[in-house]
């Protein structure tokens, strides 16, 4: 697609229905077009298959909506989650939609700040600055969302987001030991009859099955993406492959992973024709940590601009939403929530303690994707991944990986600092 | 001839470098517009090359230098000349502080940089020597004037001020208040020094150096010694004058 014809749509109609604030909103979309033109469009020699992200970028505000729309109009209901723990399958069998909920935009903090204390997570704050402006369709469109108590921002912000759109609990406990393991079943269980309730729909074996394989395919297609980006010299950029995992939070499941694979079918042929993004002298640079929610692009885009490469995301919205799959060959459904609880109590987020896994985690995917230094990325005020990051980097002292800690928001003004710091790196890893 | 820049926050500093021997040097205020004011600074010069750091390299970049280094480079290299064994480096300009860490080679090994915030660093001095009615050239002999410990508790700027005016406002007299600002600026250096780890001594460059008395008290406080460089402010522009490596900063 050229840079020319983008443009991120509007639709004042549907926006009026969905009771936003649109004389505020409607200057969402050219400036999303302008961001998105210079930080995406602008790059050079991006796969063919990336017009189908472009679309759904064009499409974010309005046509992805519709969908929603007609899918409640058929009596599906939606739910927005936040959180890799919120189990999309059980959602997905009783015949829900799930999308994740926008959080990365500095735009809806001042709304949030108005309730919220300021020294809180960007993220959280983020969210809720959508919801009380009316500023996000899809928060709007929801019918329900799915919390969870990871973090105290999180777990306390939910409470008071109730308010605004019934705002659903799941407990996540802090521990990987049996008992929490029960715990977790359990919660999975309510879980299942709650968004049962909401659907009116009974889900049995076999449409939970179905909505595994589906979810299942959709992290298959990622680890098949993920794998192949690692290749050097790159066939897609850091920037391109973040969207694409931000995208598969809120696009629909079974034509997203066909996308994918597609855009996989095409990076098999560059590999082969050695066509790449980046010569393969670039520098890599893996990053981990937080989340970075749509449409929050800051770190990728400073590292890219200042002639490195991101080839792998140890993140929620990166390999910690994809790396572990459910097993399928279940054959009572009683067994399949155990299996899905399995798989979710793998997910090594930083809530937990301990949480040695993520320190071997980290260094596999190092290893894997062929990076040369690590960037551990922390939202403000999200302490269980600030302080993790000094374990981090003792472990990558040991392992000889060079390590950068940054915090930051999604603000523009520490962007210098950042920039500083990032070449800074890019030089050390050099040499 | 080779001519290292150094676009600061608040000065640019440039420095001739020729054979390896640095032959001149020139500071100018950072202005409104500092790549008129670096124009001006360079036009007695005929350097093969330029090279710049500091904050407003790439718009140097844009307008007149060959090739850009980041500061934290830069400082290593600068050092390096005047202390060639030397493997910790303290950098503490107008708004950046940092702490780089060199292998015996001479390599960036890792380093620190104040978070998005002034404490710690040559403005939030230049601030509360305003606020207390002293010259930044006269603010750490008021120090040195006392011998009373006042705690400032506020680690940011602004709220610092404030607890400064309160201060003031208590009858706590200037001289004993100037040496409270500097110890929370050396023990938050010291802080950051700790944490990255340091060998044997210290480099001090960029302007805070040339506060003797942040030097003295940082030197007591983390027992090695603190060395400065003659003029420390040139550190930056010394190393990239310095620099003959070739990789051009390039987006993909």
């Amino acid at each position: 697609m050229d840079a020319e014809q983008f443009m991120v749509k509007s639709d004042q109609e549907l926006w009026t229905r969905l009771n936003m604030d649109v004389e505020r909103f409607k200057n969402m979309p050219p400036m999303l077009t302008q961001a998105y033109t210079n930080i995406f469009l602008n790059q050079k020699n991006r796969p063919k298959g990336m017009s189908y992200f472009n679309d759904c970028v064009a499409n974010i505000h309005t046509g992805r909506i519709d969908e929603l729309m007609a899918a409640k109009g058929e009596g599906k209901p939606v739910v927005g989650t936040f959180c890799v723990y919120v189990p999309e399958e059980l959602v997905v069998a009783a015949g829900g939609i799930c999308v994740g909920l926008c959080g990365g935009a500095q735009g809806s903090i001042a709304d949030a700040e108005k309730i919220l204390p300021r020294n809180i997570c960007p993220m959280v704050k983020s969210a809720f600055g959508f919801k009380v402006g009316g500023i996000c369709p899809y928060f709007q469109a929801v019918d329900f969302v799915y919390g969870e108590t990871t973090c105290d921002a999180k777990k306390k912000t939910w409470e008071l987001l109730d308010a605004y759109v019934p705002t659903h609990v799941m407990e996540i406990p802090q521990r990987k030991g049996a008992r929490d393991k029960a715990l977790w079943l359990e919660e999975v269980k309510e879980f299942k009859t709650a968004v049962e309730k909401v659907t009116g729909n009974q889900t049995g074996h076999d449409e939970i099955a179905g909505a595994i394989r589906l979810i299942n395919d959709k992290r298959r297609a990622l680890q098949r993406l993920n794998t192949l980006r690692h290749h050097n010299p790159a066939p897609i950029s850091g920037l391109d492959m973040l969207l694409i995992e931000q995208i598969a939070f809120y696009d629909e499941p079974g034509r997203f992973a066909g996308k994918v694979n597609e855009l996989c079918d095409e990076l098999e042929k560059r590999i082969k024709s050695g066509s790449s993004v980046a010569p393969a002298t670039t520098p890599r640079i893996m990053v981990s940590g937080t989340p970075m929610a749509l449409p929050n692009w800051k770190l990728h885009n400073i590292i890219e601009k200042s002639g490195a490469i991101v080839v792998n995301e140890e993140s929620c919205i990166g390999t910690r939403y994809y790396k572990d799959l459910i097993d399928e060959s279940s054959t009572t459904v009683e067994s399949q929530l155990e299996r899905l609880t399995d798989r979710y109590m793998q997910i090594d987020c930083s809530c937990f303690t301990p949480n040695n896994e993520r320190m071997s985690q980290v260094v596999k995917e190092y290893r894997e994707s062929g990076a040369q230094g690590i960037i551990d990325y922390c939202l403000q005020f999200c302490h269980t991944y600030n302080i993790e990051a000094v374990k981090l980097r003792q472990v990558c002292e040991k392992e000889g990986i060079p390590f950068l800690a940054i915090e930051s928001d999604y603000s523009p003004e520490d962007v210098g600092q950042l920039q500083t710091r990032i070449e800074a790196f890019i030089e050390q890893i050099q040499g | 001839m080779q001519l290292g820049i150094d676009l600061g926050s608040r000065t640019i500093k440039v420095v001739v470098v020729k054979d390896g021997v640095l032959i001149d040097h020139a500071v100018a205020e950072s202005g409104f517009e500092p790549h008129v004011q670096s124009r001006e600074l360079i036009a007695r010069f005929t350097p093969s090359r330029i090279i710049a750091t500091g904050y407003g390299r790439h718009m140097a970049h844009k307008h007149f230098a060959d090739e850009v280094i980041t500061e934290i480079k830069a400082h290593a290299l600068g050092a390096r000349h005047f202390f060639p064994e030397c493997r910790t480096i303290l950098d503490v300009g107008g708004q950046d502080s940092k702490v780089i860490a060199l292998t015996q080679e001479g390599r960036v090994a890792t380093f620190q940089m104040n978070d998005k915030c002034a404490a710690g660093t040559g403005r939030f001095l230049e601030m509360m020597a305003a606020t207390l009615g002293f010259f930044l050239d006269e603010f750490g002999a008021a120090a040195a004037q006392s011998d009373q410990d006042v705690p400032i508790n506020s680690m940011c700027a602004v709220f610092a001020e404030s607890e400064v005016i309160s201060l003031k406002n208590r009858g706590v007299p200037v001289q004993d208040i100037a040496r409270a600002i500097h110890i929370s600026v050396v023990d938050r250096l010291a802080g950051m020094l700790q944490k990255v780890g340091y060998v044997d001594q210290v480099i001090f460059t960029g302007g805070v150096a040339n506060n003797f008395f942040v030097v003295e008290a940082l030197a007591r406080k983390l027992g090695v010694s603190v060395l400065v460089p003659s003029i420390p402010t040139i550190t930056g522009a010394l190393g990239a004058a310095l620099h003959t490596g070739g990789k051009c900063q390039a987006g993909i």
